[in-house]
């Protein structure tokens, strides 16, 4: 694959030149944050909440190791079988293995954004297995060939009209289409049969409770618990960062998962799973792929607690108006934004950048990830390791330079005013000028505040700072 | 209390009025207020690209021609933002800390230190839509954040109240990033112009005639935005208005 650095910036204009889509992209999400708000606003206790979250997971990562091997043990005694996978690659192959041994060829998966990191499905594919999503959006992205746009709503970015048309041509339904819940109707329709007569079907897991070597499930469709236990054999595909360390604590994360995520106060499937059934078997992969090195970076472990919400991506403005396919990764908005560089810092070098660092997705965040510092940071990591165009590297030292020597200084807002005033339309707005393309540039002024201040406060001007050193 | 007055480049360049406003203002309110000639940047632009490194010489400078100074007050939340927090280019001497710990926004250092009461001088007969920089607010927590359901709270609004004549009119999304963003504003420049644009016109559709804020580089942007997508409102600094400005 490609390490070329995604261009967001690019991605996002084309988004955002589409109105009807942009629109109602912008709006939906907007409307799940004020859901998300209307919930804090009947818990007294929202932040303590998310304070007693952050710190659970805190803990639990610093003794992560113990917490997992807990989770091994108590899962074995529950009689699920236990895999490890240091890497993508790791896990296909243990899923293709397990899947082999079942001779099993039809695989229905419900959401998880682990497999879409190992890129799964056109692993499977070459096996010959055919894997199916259950998730409605997610179904829609398969069905579209693209990843999923939003970590809870993978479709968000298509109106009812772009799923009339991709349905039409893999379900044969009227693409003119209008109506949701007829297209929902089509989705089950087509869904149902293929669930029935799955050999395997596979999960991700929400938490993964170690004290009890069980693991909880959270969707709205049912689709998870449908995939889980109408075939005998269930897979799930949990990062290892997904632990909490006791059953009790699974009352502070449902509380704030859903609230956080769509505004309801819980998921309508909030499923425990403590072994396999009567007959079945039942596996867990445990991912990761990255995860035991990113607990390893003093400023960006903490992108570890992340419970997958969303809620940092419906606050984030910039999200909201570039869409999650702009971001050219798994992981899309803020949270990607910060994890994304730990899979390859090249690739996703500019992501940090798609951000004005407002600082609402730190707000919003259940597990209190300091996100928009993190993004701060990985800026300056990315310079460190020259992962920076190098024109704008250039600026920035130039700039540097000059706003180091007041004399320079003043000589070239000089040079900027009677730019401003006197360059032609034409110069100022063409492509070179990226602010001029939808802005007007601001109004030249006849003297600057350090101009009028010498001629007005002449007397009371004090002498410069120790003199410039002569470089 | 000797004050050093801190003019950011925006306000420098393009809105010299603002920083007028700011120093007549201080003065009004009795303050001793000096402003070091040979200033140039907080060093803000190159730190938040990234390139911290390159925010040393600005840095210094900055810390040179402030640091005999009580106080530094600037008209501008999000340098202040930068000095406060993430001021770190340069070792951290004695000098540098003092700087840090003593730089004030211009609305906190009236409304928190100065704690002013009244502005006798001040009308403005006009309704006004205020807009918080996301420097200003959720770095130096001058107002309460719609995300964390605090009691609401403002300081910009308690001296903006203060003044005879003034309305308000309440945008539908108050505290949503305007999309200046510094560098962003050129290098993400459809994201950044869409996200303006928007703030501008949720303001005029709220009945807003001018906005207001502490903070010019987003008056830049937006100011840019409204006039080239023909939304009728006008742009000034809250400093102006404490100091009397009647339009």
């Amino acid at each position: 694959m490609s390490d070329k650095p995604v261009n967001h910036a690019r991605a996002a204009e084309h988004f955002i030149e589409d109105t009807p889509h942009l629109q109602f992209h912008d709006e939906r999400l907007w409307d799940m944050r004020q859901k998300r708000d209307a919930q804090m606003h009947i818990l007294p206790e929202w932040q303590e909440l998310r304070e007693e979250a952050s710190r659970i997971k805190e803990h639990t990562l610093s003794r992560l190791p113990e917490y997992l091997e807990q989770f091994e043990t108590n899962a074995r005694k529950n009689g699920i079988h236990v895999h490890w996978a240091r890497d993508g690659a790791e896990h296909n192959r243990i899923v293709g293995e397990i899947l082999k041994a079942h001779n099993a060829r039809n695989l229905i998966k419900s959401k998880s954004m682990v497999t879409e990191e190992c890129d799964m499905r056109p692993y499977l594919a070459k096996q010959g297995v055919t894997v199916t999503e259950t998730d409605l959006g997610e179904r829609i992205q398969q069905l579209d060939d693209q990843l999923p746009s939003h970590i809870v709503v993978p479709a968000v970015h298509k109106l009812t009209a772009d799923v009339a048309k991709i349905f039409a041509k893999d379900y044969h339904t009227d693409p003119e289409i209008r109506d949701p819940h007829l297209l929902a109707e089509a989705q089950r329709q087509a869904a149902r049969p293929v669930i029935l007569h799955a050999d395997a079907g596979m999960t991700g897991g929400n938490f993964v409770v170690a004290e009890t070597g069980t693991f909880v499930v959270c969707t709205n469709e049912g689709n998870a618990d449908l995939s889980a236990t109408v075939p005998n054999l269930h897979i799930a595909t949990i990062g290892i960062e997904r632990l909490v360390p006791r059953m009790a604590d699974m009352g502070v994360f449902i509380r704030l998962l859903s609230r956080s995520a769509l505004g309801s106060p819980i998921t309508q499937y909030t499923t425990h799973f403590r072994g396999p059934q009567k007959g079945g078997e039942m596996h867990v992969v445990l991912v990761d792929n990255g995860r035991s090195a990113r607990l390893g970076m003093e400023d960006f472990w903490t992108s570890l607690k992340c419970i997958r919400c969303g809620a940092c991506m419906n606050t984030c403005p910039v999200y909201r108006r570039s869409g999650g396919l702009s971001y050219g990764a798994v992981y899309s908005g803020p949270i990607g934004a910060i994890i994304d560089p730990t899979f390859n810092e090249r690739k996703y070098s500019t992501l940090p950048y798609a951000s004005t660092l407002n600082g609402s997705c730190t707000n919003v965040c259940p597990v209190k990830i300091n996100i928009h510092e993190q993004l701060y940071k990985w800026r300056r990591v990315l310079v460190q390791h020259h992962e920076m165009p190098f024109v704008k590297r250039e600026i920035m030292h130039m700039a540097g330079k000059l706003m180091g020597q007041p004399r320079m200084y003043r000589a070239a807002i000089k040079a900027t005013e009677v730019s401003l005033s006197t360059m032609p339309r034409f110069v100022l707005y063409n492509w070179l000028n990226p602010w001029g393309k939808h802005r007007e540039n601001p109004h030249p002024v006849k003297q600057t505040f350090n101009d009028w201040y010498r001629k007005n406060r002449e007397t009371a001007a004090k002498p410069a700072a120790a003199p410039e050193t002569k470089k | 209390m000797k004050i050093g007055l801190f003019i950011p480049c925006y306000i420098d360049a393009f809105y010299p009025d603002a920083g007028i406003a700011t120093l007549e203002l201080l003065e009004k309110l009795g303050q001793d207020v000096e402003y070091p000639l040979d200033q140039t940047c907080c060093g803000q632009p190159m730190g938040n690209s990234g390139c911290n490194s390159d925010a040393a010489a600005a840095e210094a400078l900055f810390v040179r021609n402030f640091a005999r100074y009580d106080k530094i007050v600037m008209p501008s939340g999000s340098c202040t933002h930068h000095v406060r927090d993430n001021f770190d280019a340069i070792p951290q001497t004695d000098e540098v800390r003092h700087v840090r710990e003593n730089t004030y926004e211009l609305v906190e250092f009236l409304h928190d230190i100065l704690k002013v009461d009244a502005f006798p001088w001040a009308e403005f007969n006009h309704t006004v839509g205020l807009h918080n920089s996301c420097g200003t607010l959720r770095a130096l927590r001058t107002a309460s954040m719609s995300e964390l359901g605090e009691k609401p709270f403002s300081k910009p609004m308690d001296l903006l109240s203060k003044v005879k004549g003034i309305r308000f009119a309440t945008p539908k999304r108050p505290d949503e990033c305007c999309g200046f963003g510094g560098t962003f504003s050129v290098t993400e420049e459809a994201v950044s112009a869409k996200m303006g644009v928007d703030k501008v016109r949720d303001h005029h559709q709220a009945g807003a005639e001018y906005i207001v804020s502490a903070d010019s580089s987003c008056i830049m942007h937006q100011q840019g935005c409204a006039e080239r997508a023909g939304v009728p409102i006008r742009f000034i600094h809250i400093a102006q208005i404490l100091n009397g400005a009647s339009q």
